[in-house]
């Protein structure tokens, strides 16, 4: 039979569709840079402060502004109260890889629901809630944060849902758009005629579909919330000390930026290496999840 | 309005129409259309692109989309599991999604697009079966790969973890006439099930289906537009132009002495095999089928008819006229060309 001879022919194709796309994700060499200085972020900050010596919030007086590299075992320094800063960047790291994560996963969340919803409804339930996603996008998402951020205590919970709620935008407009083209799809129609609901076929059907342009979008959006987490606690209204965050110990190394640069520095590098890191891994996805990109 | 159901009908259609309101206006897709489909034959629904097949198998489904854009009237009555009569078009929206899939199924046309392309072979059949019936998942993955061997999947076991895009096109479609047999449907409309595949697979797919139907018994409208198929397969044949049906008989009868002009028309038009003395043009009917937009009064077919009589045929609309017992047509004409009067 040939149709038989044609399935065995191609059976091994999905691990090659797979490998292609990992193949194009190793070339992209920032990409891997990304995914590198962020798995080695994530260890150092999940592990580091149990293998550390030094407690992030312990005070010496008599080890204040120790120089980088200069004072034995303190080899990031220690800052005006005398805390070691490595085990400051670690504990902080924590808190703004949290925040960064914990409001991608609920921004993300948000944005597939209501992203699903419209274009999946479309019509007047579609139309409400994409207009209303164009009005909070007409916000400058800082102001949003900062005007939220006044009338809410400052905890990490807080925080995160703060952010979380000036970032789920970006999700909805891709799931809706994609949604709304896969709904015209035959396999919707055949799902239907098989007697599926609703949202056995939004979610079961036409979500899966979809994956590639939300992963994306979340991973960009890690970046977006850790960069908005450092903004805000710079300001003052984020996390508060004495528990660190990348943000707030910023805000703290200003009044010794002449004479203890490396308080502001090494947070400043932290966030950077962060932001850059998820952002060069979504562009690598980006590139590696097209599919238009297996045809040549 | 008539409540009672033929007592020997699994579907009866009773003046269905179809209207679809854009911006260009209104469409009239479908007009007045009635037939019934008893348990276990075959009714082959014919026409060229836009008479209206895929929208009455739609309309009959309840998928066509949702009103103001597009309005559905008329009545189709099918026969529930238990032998009571359901008005599918008054029923509630639950209803009559747990009616589909469990008993009126549907196939169509591109097995290429109606797989979903990044769920296993396995899983869409598990779905199908799951969706009406549940069961644990083994149990459902059993059935999947019985329902594979069914409609001739070599290795049904392996081919459950395959994607639709490991599969040729005659594969996919066995897949999709899998998933549609799942719930054992009284009714399978299939829609042009053949048209996207290769002459030798779609032999193999008319050849499955009918195996198909001598074993479970269920009823199939065809919709297609290659009459050979309709040859092939059909116990009743319903010609549709222009939304309307304007010839309806058993295959034998329409095959022999068709009564309408355009169902000769369409019967000359097939290419056929033979050896001939003098090569013969193959026939084709002139003009185009009408602006639907745009009816015309009469006979839609008038216009590209041989046999018009003008000032008669695009007056008014003929009726749907039984010319034999099971034979009906839609012709102001037809005895005048049964007869042999030249026109």
């Amino acid at each position: 039979m040939t149709e038989a001879t044609d399935i065995a022919a191609t059976v091994a194709r999905p691990s090659r569709a797979r490998s292609r796309a990992l193949a194009r994700f190793v070339r992209h060499r920032l990409a891997l840079f990304g995914l590198a200085a962020i798995v080695v972020l994530v260890l150092l900050c999940a592990a580091g402060p149990y293998l550390w010596p030094y407690n992030d919030l312990r005070i010496n007086m008599r080890q204040r502004f120790a120089e980088p590299l200069l004072a034995g075992l303190h080899v990031f320094g220690t800052d005006e109260l005398g805390r070691d800063m490595l085990a400051r960047l670690m504990m902080a790291g924590r808190v703004s890889l949290t925040v960064g994560f914990a409001a991608m996963a609920i921004s993300t969340l948000v944005g597939i629901l209501v992203g699903t919803l419209a274009g999946y409804f479309g019509g007047m339930i579609g139309t409400a809630l994409m207009r209303f996603v164009d009005a909070v996008l007409c916000f400058p998402s800082i102001f949003l944060l900062l005007a939220l951020a006044a009338f809410v205590q400052p905890t990490l919970l807080s925080i995160t849902l703060v952010i979380a709620a000036t970032a789920w935008m970006e999700v909805a407009r891709v799931v809706e758009a994609q949604i709304r083209s896969l709904r015209e799809r035959d396999f919707a129609l055949a799902s239907e005629a098989l007697g599926a609901s609703d949202a056995h076929i939004m979610f079961r059907e036409l979500l899966p579909n979809a994956i590639a342009p939300i992963v994306v979008a979340s991973t960009l959006n890690v970046a977006r919330a850790i960069l908005l987490e450092a903004y805000v606690s710079y300001l003052g209204y984020g996390i508060q000390p004495p528990v660190p965050s990348w943000g707030n110990m910023l805000n703290n190394a200003q009044e010794y930026l002449v004479t203890a640069p490396w308080l502001a520095l090494l947070p400043g590098l932290l966030i950077t290496l962060a932001v850059t890191g998820f952002n060069f891994v979504g562009d690598g996805l980006r590139d590696a999840l097209d599919p238009r990109l297996d045809i040549s | 309005m008539i409540t009672a159901m033929a007592p020997d009908a699994l579907l009866q259609v009773d003046d269905l129409a179809v209207r679809f309101h854009g911006d260009a206006g209104t469409v009239a897709a479908l007009n007045g259309v009635s037939f019934t489909v008893r348990p276990g034959e075959t009714v082959a629904l014919v026409g060229e692109s836009g008479s209206g097949k895929s929208v009455t198998s739609l309309a009959i489904m309840r998928l066509t989309p949702p009103p103001p854009g597009c309005r559905v009237t008329g009545r189709v009555m099918l026969r529930g599991a238990a032998g009571e009569a359901l008005d599918l078009l008054a029923l509630p929206a639950e209803a009559m999604r747990s009616l589909r899939g469990s008993r009126i199924a549907m196939i169509f046309q591109e097995p290429m697009t109606s797989l979903n392309p990044v769920l296993t072979i396995g899983d869409q059949i598990a779905e199908a079966i799951a969706v009406h019936r549940g069961g644990a998942r083994a149990a459902v993955l059993d059935a999947a790969a019985e329902l594979l061997d069914l409609v001739g999947i070599p290795e049904p076991r392996a081919r459950l973890s395959a994607y639709p895009h490991h599969l040729s096109g005659g594969m996919r479609q066995r897949v999709m006439i899998a998933i549609a047999l799942s719930c054992d449907p009284a009714l399978l409309i299939a829609d042009e099930p053949t048209t996207a595949l290769d002459v030798t697979v779609q032999a193999q797919i008319l050849d499955l289906l009918r195996r198909l139907q001598q074993r479970t018994g269920m009823a199939v409208i065809f919709i297609t537009h290659n009459l050979g198929v309709v040859a092939e397969i059909a116990d009743r044949v319903m010609v549709m132009y222009a939304g309307r049906v304007v010839e309806q008989a058993p295959r034998r009868a329409l095959f022999r002495s068709p009564l309408m002009p355009y169902t000769a028309g369409l019967l000359r038009s097939v290419p056929r095999l033979q050896v001939t003395a003098a090569r013969v043009a193959l026939e084709a009917i002139p003009g185009n089928v009408p602006d639907p937009t745009d009816l015309p009064p009469g006979c839609a077919f008038a216009p590209r008819c041989g046999h018009v009589q003008v000032g008669r045929c695009d007056a008014a609309m003929p009726a749907l006229e039984v010319a034999e017992p099971d034979h009906l047509v839609r012709c102001l004409r037809w005895r005048d060309l049964a007869s042999g009067t030249p026109g």
